[in-house]
């Protein structure tokens, strides 16, 4: 019978393997980013799982609020990087030193 | 209920798999392909939990918009991927050490770890049953009622990621023809035309 553990663990994977893909791939702005939706699905598993085993609505429609602002920093993420490429001619992550930080 | 589990390994190996293969693989373009199956199945277990409309919702949202837009960056882009891949093998012992101490630490809280028994009667909004209210249904009752504000700043979050991808990425090109509605408005009929009283039969000479 799958039960809430199997979920959880199989977020706290789909997680770590999400930071994992930050750490690996430092120089690739676009993997950095899947890195991350990886990691919102896994805390949306996470949300749903607690909403069934604890038999609560409002997991989901939290859920459904994490899922809209993925979308919109997909998007923002992605013009960002439309807009430094065409500056730069690059999206490596080292040569995004513009301001010296 | 065999079935189920046997669905959730299916569902839950075929998701880690592919997410592994998201950050290994040497092509963004497989990286995206392989996010777009994770995406499927992770649908497929939002679908085992009973959320059946968030499962439809990642589908039709990620796989089809998302997703779509990440491929079309990555294929946009004229960037040399093998070279963004150098320092793969540097970085990989750092990575795996944090992220096997982070895992060990995550999966040492869930065999910690009880739900107190009193928590499924303080739920704060228990879930109608199936047979009587679909999910969909169940949602779209608290959505709107109480939890209207927050779908408000819902779309209010998404209205700023519009006006702020097309702000970021539109680039003004100055062989573009306009209009320009003031000098329409400013525009008089004496500049604009002229009226003759033309003779019958004897045409005009401009």
């Amino acid at each position: 019978m799958i039960g809430l553990s199997h979920y959880l663990t199989v977020a706290a994977i789909l997680f770590v393997i999400g930071v994992f893909g930050i750490f690996i791939n430092r120089k690739n702005v676009i993997v950095i980013l899947m890195s991350i939706e990886l990691i919102l699905l896994a805390v949306n598993i996470n949300f749903l799982a607690f909403s069934e085993a604890l038999n609560d609505l409002v997991g989901q429609v939290f859920a459904l609020f994490v899922l809209t602002v993925a979308a919109a920093e997909a998007a923002i993420g992605l013009a960002i990087l439309v807009a430094f490429f065409r500056n730069r001619g690059s999206i490596a992550v080292e040569d995004i030193d513009t301001l010296k930080g | 209920m065999a079935l189920a589990s046997l669905f959730f390994y299916l569902f839950a190996a075929v998701l880690l798999a592919s997410a592994l293969m998201v950050i290994s693989s040497k092509n963004p373009v497989h990286s995206v392909l392989f996010l777009i199956l994770a995406f499927l199945n992770g649908a497929g277990l939002f679908m085992l939990t009973g959320a059946e409309f968030l499962a439809l919702i990642l589908i039709v949202v990620y796989v089809g918009a998302v997703m779509v837009l990440f491929l079309f960056v990555v294929m946009m882009l004229d960037v040399d991927f093998a070279e963004l891949r150098q320092g793969f093998m540097q970085y990989l012992p750092v990575g795996a050490l944090v992220g096997i101490v982070f895992l060990v630490e995550l999966l040492l809280v869930l065999g910690a770890y009880t739900l107190s028994p009193i928590a499924a009667e303080t739920a704060a909004l228990p879930t109608p049953p199936v047979d009587q209210v679909s999910n969909a249904e169940a949602l779209g009752l608290v959505i709107y009622t109480r939890y209207a504000f927050y779908f408000q700043v819902c779309g209010l979050i998404l209205l700023v990621a519009m006006v702020g991808a097309i702000v970021l990425t539109l680039r003004s090109n100055p062989k573009a023809k306009r209009q320009d509605v003031a000098s329409q408005v400013n525009r008089r009929p004496e500049e604009a035309m002229e009226v003759r009283d033309v003779a019958s039969g004897k045409g005009l000479q401009m």
